[in-house]
């Protein structure tokens, strides 16, 4: 039994980090944008690193949890769903590193009247993705208040889709931009950003069924 | 032979503990928070425990209800209890082994023509019908007090984990403990009456009585049957019944332990008399059906709709028609056993067995028990203690043959205590020695002297 006490606090552990390290990666997804919208490359090239870097070690700390919770068949009754909403996450934060890597390497030009509306969309959308994993540490600790935070989560959700639409139709409606292909490149960036809010929606979906499932 | 006519008892022991150690530990086992090998070994371990230690109470009500005298009536009963929980479940119609066994006993009463005890039936009767109402109350009461409690502690989901598969090991290992304390009597009740074995003197202070020694074979035939089949029904019954999360598996099987706890303390039962609070009647009653009360319980403590309450209606049919089916079966094999295979189902009685049984359990010597060795002065000359008695008031007597009634002194004299065992001897005699208990009425008097007389001296020396 000692045993079985001493994995579920290390378990716990694992799952405390990778959330801390899905925070983190928001983080460096939204000071990203920032540098590269300020044009600061060297920065923002450091940053990119970092979340590449965050990415796999969250990636090496979900297979950890899924061995964990297989090996010594902990949470049986809660494991699908536990696995399930780790992987989503999962997915959020792939997003928020590939679209760091698609600035990069495709290195889009927003003219400068748009940099304010992608910081907010950037902002936004890492908002939805914090207030998912407030509703994760809420559905391991006090599921009352996992609707809260989907709540909050599914508010941000739809305010980045009404900024990423409203940026979109400002580049089509552009004069200043007038190569198509530019205005098509650009909504691919601004959709990939509003993509992290929408991934953050569907893992809200998910939980809100687990945690209807755990609330007794 | 002896272990031959055991024999249907330990198929009921096997069938039980096949059965209903999935009403303990299904949920925990069906959903890995167990691992069988566990559960398993605290089901058979605490089941043995209980039913050594405290199922003689069930054991009496059934033994009042009908002592079965003769080992191959003993066999043949519980054979035919057997047969009628199989059979019935074949035809899928609502039945549970302590059911049956009462029909079976009261086949046995009609057959012999022995007096059915009226007041042990209601009580048992009542017993089936308030076991589920009450299994429902503790659900409620337990999902109220969990929720105000646990709920509001906000411990991880992975730290509740570790601590909800040690509580549902604790409360299976209570309600193993209680299971075996309850559901013996079906197993070996109608065994108890003839029991084949002896009293042993351990060490030379402590005795294992020979019902203990009863207890012991059936609780191991139990033992057996969870080892060999309750895993498959662990799994089958564990996830099919009740879809449960832990928490509210912990509540459903500590609601139905508790119940089956209630039923079978005799501790309790003690304890309430000495307070004198009404008791709580010692019988065997159905653990799948307290479940079913505990899990309807729980629905309406949340709130639930759609709640099948027609279940209760099918449990209820089942108090009726399992104890006739079986009473039927019990009658006929009966008939069959004593002309068709020459097998005595019935001593001769000379007095009532049952109260001389009841008599010898409080540890006094029945050798006396005839008009004329009464003395003189109408005290019984060989009143004496015959080992360490369970209950308070004998246990303040030493050997009393060889003293004049000037020595004939309680051990204690505490007045308090003296009083409070005064108020058991009062309601003993009036249960035991009621017009209902005895067939014989010169036994019933003889026994009513004993114990009065007792109570007189106890009177006299407090």
């Amino acid at each position: 039994m000692p045993i079985l006490f001493k994995k579920s606090k290390e378990l716990e552990n694992k799952i405390d980090n990778y959330l801390d390290q899905v925070v983190q990666g928001g983080l460096l997804f939204r000071e990203g944008v920032k540098y590269y919208l300020s044009e600061e490359f060297e920065t923002f090239e450091e940053r990119l690193n970092r979340i590449d870097a965050l990415e796999s070690d969250a990636d090496e700390g979900r297979r950890e949890i899924e061995n964990m919770l297989y090996e010594h068949t902990l949470l049986p009754d809660a494991r699908g769903d536990v696995l399930g909403i780790i992987e989503n996450t999962d997915e959020v934060l792939n997003v928020t590193a590939e679209t760091l890597t698609q600035f990069s390497v495709e290195q889009p030009g927003f003219p400068e009247e748009y940099h304010k509306r992608i910081l907010d969309l950037s902002e936004v959308s890492i908002s939805s993705l914090d207030q998912l994993v407030a509703a994760i540490r809420a559905y391991f600790r006090d599921v009352s208040r996992v609707r809260d935070d989907i709540n909050k989560a599914l508010f941000y959700e739809k305010e980045a889709d009404k900024i990423a639409d409203s940026i979109k139709r400002q580049i089509f409606q552009s004069e200043t931009i007038t190569d198509f292909s530019r205005k098509l490149h650009l909504r691919d960036c601004v959709t990939n950003i509003e993509n992290i809010s929408d991934t953050a929606e569907v893992v809200c979906d998910r939980l809100s069924i687990a945690a209807i499932k755990r609330s007794v | 032979m002896t272990w031959f006519y055991l024999l249907s008892g330990l198929f009921l022991g096997w069938s039980l503990g096949a059965n209903d150690a999935a009403n303990i530990f299904g949920t925990a086992v069906a959903t890995r928070m167990v691992r069988f090998r566990v559960a398993a070994l605290v089901a058979t371990f605490f089941v043995i425990l209980g039913a050594v230690f405290s199922g003689v109470g069930t054991t009496e009500t059934l033994a009042e209800l009908g002592a079965v005298n003769a080992l191959g009536g003993s066999f043949t009963v519980a054979l035919a209890a057997g047969l009628a929980v199989t059979w019935m479940t074949r035809l899928r119609l609502p039945v549970s082994t302590t059911q049956a066994i009462v029909g079976a006993i009261i086949g046995w009463n009609l057959f012999t023509d022995s007096p059915t005890n009226l007041a042990s039936l209601t009580e048992i009767f009542s017993a089936w019908v308030i076991s589920p109402l009450l299994a429902g109350a503790f659900s409620i009461a337990l999902y109220t007090i969990a929720k105000h409690t646990i709920f509001r502690i906000k411990l991880h989901l992975v730290r509740q984990d570790a601590y909800n598969r040690l509580a549902l090991i604790v409360i299976g290992a209570f309600g193993a403990y209680s299971l075996g304390a309850n559901n013996i009597a079906n197993v070996v009740g109608a065994f108890a009456p003839a029991n084949p074995f002896q009293d042993i003197i351990l060490f030379q202070s402590v005795t294992f009585t020979g019902t203990q020694q009863l207890f012991l074979v059936g609780a191991l035939a139990i033992g057996v049957g969870v080892y060999t089949y309750s895993h498959r029904v662990m799994e089958t019954v564990g996830n099919d019944l009740f879809k449960l999360t832990p928490i509210t598996a912990l509540i459903v099987v500590l609601a139905e332990s508790l119940v089956l706890f209630l039923f079978a303390s005799k501790g309790l039962e003690q304890w309430l008399l000495r307070q004198g609070l009404p008791t709580i009647p010692l019988v065997p009653i159905s653990s799948s059906q307290a479940i079913i009360g505990a899990v309807l319980g729980l629905a309406v403590a949340k709130g639930a709709r759609g709640v099948r309450y027609k279940v209760l209606l099918r449990v209820a049919s089942g108090w009726i028609t399992a104890p006739l089916i079986a009473g039927i079966v019990s009658f006929i094999a009966l008939f069959f056993a004593q002309n068709l295979f020459e097998m005595q189902v019935q001593e001769p009685q000379s007095a009532d067995q049952t109260t001389y049984y009841r008599i010898e359990e409080r540890g006094w010597s029945l050798s006396c028990l005839s008009p004329g060795r009464i003395g003189s002065r109408g005290r019984p000359d060989c009143i004496r203690r015959q080992g360490p008695g369970k209950y308070g008031s004998a246990d303040a007597f030493t050997d009393t043959s060889a003293l004049s009634d000037n020595q004939y002194v309680p051990k204690t004299q505490t007045g308090a205590g003296n009083v409070k065992r005064l108020h058991t001897n009062c309601r003993l005699i009036t249960k035991y020695s009621s017009p209902f208990y005895g067939k014989n009425q010169e036994t019933v008097e003889v026994t009513r002297s004993v114990l009065s007389l007792k109570l007189t001296r106890e009177v006299y020396h407090d």
